[in-house]
């Protein structure tokens, strides 16, 4: 008890000294002199009533975080017996196939705003499934992937602006030197484990960031690049009036009024087509031999390499595959942005995209898929908070942790029926 | 079949194998024995290319493979277990036996993700190989357990089972009884008998239980810091003088 009251004491403290002199003190123009005053007294109610929370929880850390840990026992589903193979695959069929109609019909019953977001949710979606290639299969932790993303999104931009190749010739150059990028920085990492591929990989993260920012003849440095082209449906156009020579119009093909919706919703579809085609992809890929050579690898190097396994061969498909579709992403993210710049690739980017994948569980698809859609949605329903919605959000991710450190739906390993032996 | 010529191994100062010959031959069983930190296991990681070694040939059916490096060494067919057991912990019993089955991963890809004949076909051989093995072992009822949640004696089994799969034909086992007790010693002791009748394997082991090694052993190499000791029959090594002085001091 002593000991807790110390360390509670100790934390209120901190509270204080931390809290106080950043929200107690105004900065106050005076003329041509700044004077410091003191800001009303609601503000230091707050920060009192702040201090006391904190050294009541700290006192009581043990009780409160053990009622915690019980919660989970509230949830009706938590103790109940595991379903039977069969049964379990025929439900998530069904759910699955719900989903992706759910998804279909959509954009036509939602909102223009929210059919924006779900595309977005969608890019998440692809850049999270990658992601989890090389952090959840293969065990690589990758703090750089969003460069692979900027790859992606500059060639198309790059592509169009001084060749003018279309949106559809794009994706598989943007996806395809994406995976290239990532065939790349897979050869100097090949030794690395842990924490210095960590570090290896956030430094070839930045390394990207920071040449499309200089290169400016080329980039258009940190002004970005514009005027990326919508991607086309056999030719026709989604906008009022046809830009490029030969092509028609979408609404006056199909003898319908203008609307700027079309163009939002047939972005949304392809990008709803691109996120089934990698999560089909890559759920294959899981359960192919190269799939469990990856998950090999991340359990025990030595062991895989002693069964004949060529640690460079599973590396460096494991990087490519995820830098792919990150690739991917990236072309649907600049057409749908129709403006890119530096800073859409910051080092946040691969944080989020990494916190999709832990919070999911690693190496599970279906928790990766509900992480995106809870990350992408959380800070846009959290609006109405303003400045604390990423509070919130951080808040969030913290209980999640601590109530499911395992993520939302950890991996199942899949079950295997074997032919009995004679 | 394997032939180990002078194999030196040098650690800074430190020469931990210092002039070990011993050779194998096809059908056959031969144990390495010596007290701990002998160097035995320096010995394996240099034959299975996992060091380098700074001197001494070692010839694979008439290859020399010092230095090629440890995958290659293991697809020629000279595969070997660990002192402490290496399992993927994490993955299905089964998978563990389709994983050693995974040497070429670059031809599939493609015919994989199409799922063309010719690959289920090759899947389906990798599982029936992978089921006989786990009924060999005994371990089919453990099929889709996780590896890591699986018995220490099972643990053991599915590793030499995860090498069998992989057709070798030199099989290296370190200290492959430790932490068995009695009963499991003496299975293993028949497992690795059938190795060699049934399948036509040759195994090199390391161990310390001295019964197994008597019992299966067609000849023993002993070692005694970094240096061979003696070889011969078990036998021979029994009433070796060299070897009672250095495994029980002067009497």
């Amino acid at each position: 008890m002593t000991a807790n009251l110390k360390h509670a004491l100790f934390c209120a403290f901190i509270t204080l000294i931390i809290s106080y002199p950043i929200l107690g003190f105004d900065l106050k123009g005076r003329g041509t002199s700044v004077a410091l005053e003191g800001v009303d007294i609601s503000t230091s109610i707050g920060v009192l009533l702040a201090v006391v929370i904190v050294f009541v929880f700290q006192l009581y850390r043990d009780t409160i975080m053990g009622s915690v840990r019980q919660l989970p026992a509230i949830n009706p589903l938590a103790n109940r017996e595991p379903m039977e193979q069969s049964k379990r695959l025929k439900l998530e069929s069904i759910l699955l196939t719900l989903m992706v109609i759910g998804a279909v019909i959509w954009p036509f019953i939602a909102s223009r705003g929210a059919v924006d977001l779900a595309t977005l949710v969608l890019i998440y979606i692809m850049l999270a499934l990658g992601l989890n290639v090389v952090v959840g299969l293969a065990g690589l932790l990758d703090l750089g992937y969003v460069a692979f993303y900027a790859v992606g999104a500059y060639s198309f931009a790059l592509l169009s602006q001084y060749f003018g190749i279309s949106f559809w010739f794009a994706l598989p150059i943007g996806a395809g030197l994406a995976a290239l990028f990532g065939l790349v920085l897979g050869f100097p990492v090949l030794r690395l484990r842990g924490d210095y591929l960590a570090i290896v990989t956030l430094g070839f993260g930045e390394i990207i960031r920071i040449l499309l920012n200089n290169m400016t003849s080329l980039t258009g440095g940190p002004n970005g690049i514009g005027g990326i082209p919508d991607p086309t449906l056999f030719g026709m156009e989604f906008s009022r009036l046809i830009k490029e020579e030969g092509n028609t119009s979408f609404h006056e093909t199909f003898g319908i009024a203008y609307s700027g919706e079309h163009k939002v919703i047939f972005l949304y579809l392809i990008a709803l087509v691109l996120a089934v085609i990698t999560a089909v992809a890559i759920r294959r890929l899981m359960r192919m031999p190269v799939g469990r050579a990856w998950e090999a690898l991340r359990e025990d190097e030595i062991a895989a390499k002693s069964l004949g396994l060529s640690r460079t061969a599973v590396k460096l498909s494991a990087f490519t595959i995820g830098a792919f579709f990150a690739g991917f992403a990236g072309t649907v993210f600049a057409s749908k942005q129709g403006f890119i710049s530096p800073e859409s690739f910051v080092f946040l980017e691969s944080a989020i995209i990494l916190a999709i994948v832990v919070l999911g569980g690693m190496g599970s698809q279906m928790g990766v898929i509900l992480a995106a859609i809870a990350v992408t949605i959380l800070p846009e329903l959290a609006r109405e908070f303003s400045e604390y919605r990423m509070l919130i959000f951080g808040a969030a991710m913290v209980l999640m942790m601590v109530w499911r450190p395992q993520g939302l739906m950890p991996m199942r390993r899949i079950h295997i029926e074997l032919k009995r032996q004679e | 079949m394997l032939e180990v010529q002078n194999l030196s191994m040098r650690f800074g100062g430190l020469l931990a194998v210092d002039q070990v010959s011993l050779d194998v031959q096809e059908h056959e069983i031969v144990a390495i024995i010596g007290p701990n930190g002998a160097g035995k296991t320096t010995v394996f990681n240099c034959m299975s290319g996992f060091y380098k070694p700074t001197g001494g040939k070692i010839l694979f059916e008439g290859n020399e493979i010092q230095g090629k490096p440890d995958y290659k060494i293991s697809r020629l067919g000279l595969v070997r277990t660990f002192q402490h057991v290496r399992l993927f912990n994490r993955m299905t019993v089964v998978e563990n036996l389709l994983v050693a089955q995974h040497r070429h991963l670059n031809t599939n890809l493609i015919s994989g993700i199409l799922k063309t004949p010719n690959y289920r076909e090759r899947e389906q051989k990798s599982l029936d190989r992978a089921a006989y093995w786990l009924d060999r072992v005994g371990l089919t009822e453990m099929a889709n357990r996780d590896a890591g949640n699986l018995a220490y004696g099972q643990q053991r089994r599915l590793e030499i089972a995860r090498c069998m799969v992989t057709e070798p034909k030199l099989l290296m086992l370190d200290e492959p009884a430790a932490g068995l007790n009695p009963a499991e010693t003496k299975d293993l002791n028949q497992l690795i008998i059938s190795l060699k009748e049934d399948y036509n394997v040759s195994v090199v082991l390391i161990e310390h239980d001295m019964s197994l090694v008597m019992d299966i052993s067609d000849r023993i190499n002993v070692i005694n810091q970094g240096r061979p000791l003696a070889s011969g029959t078990p036998d021979e090594i029994r009433r070796n003088d060299d070897v009672i002085k250095a495994y029980l001091g002067e009497a």
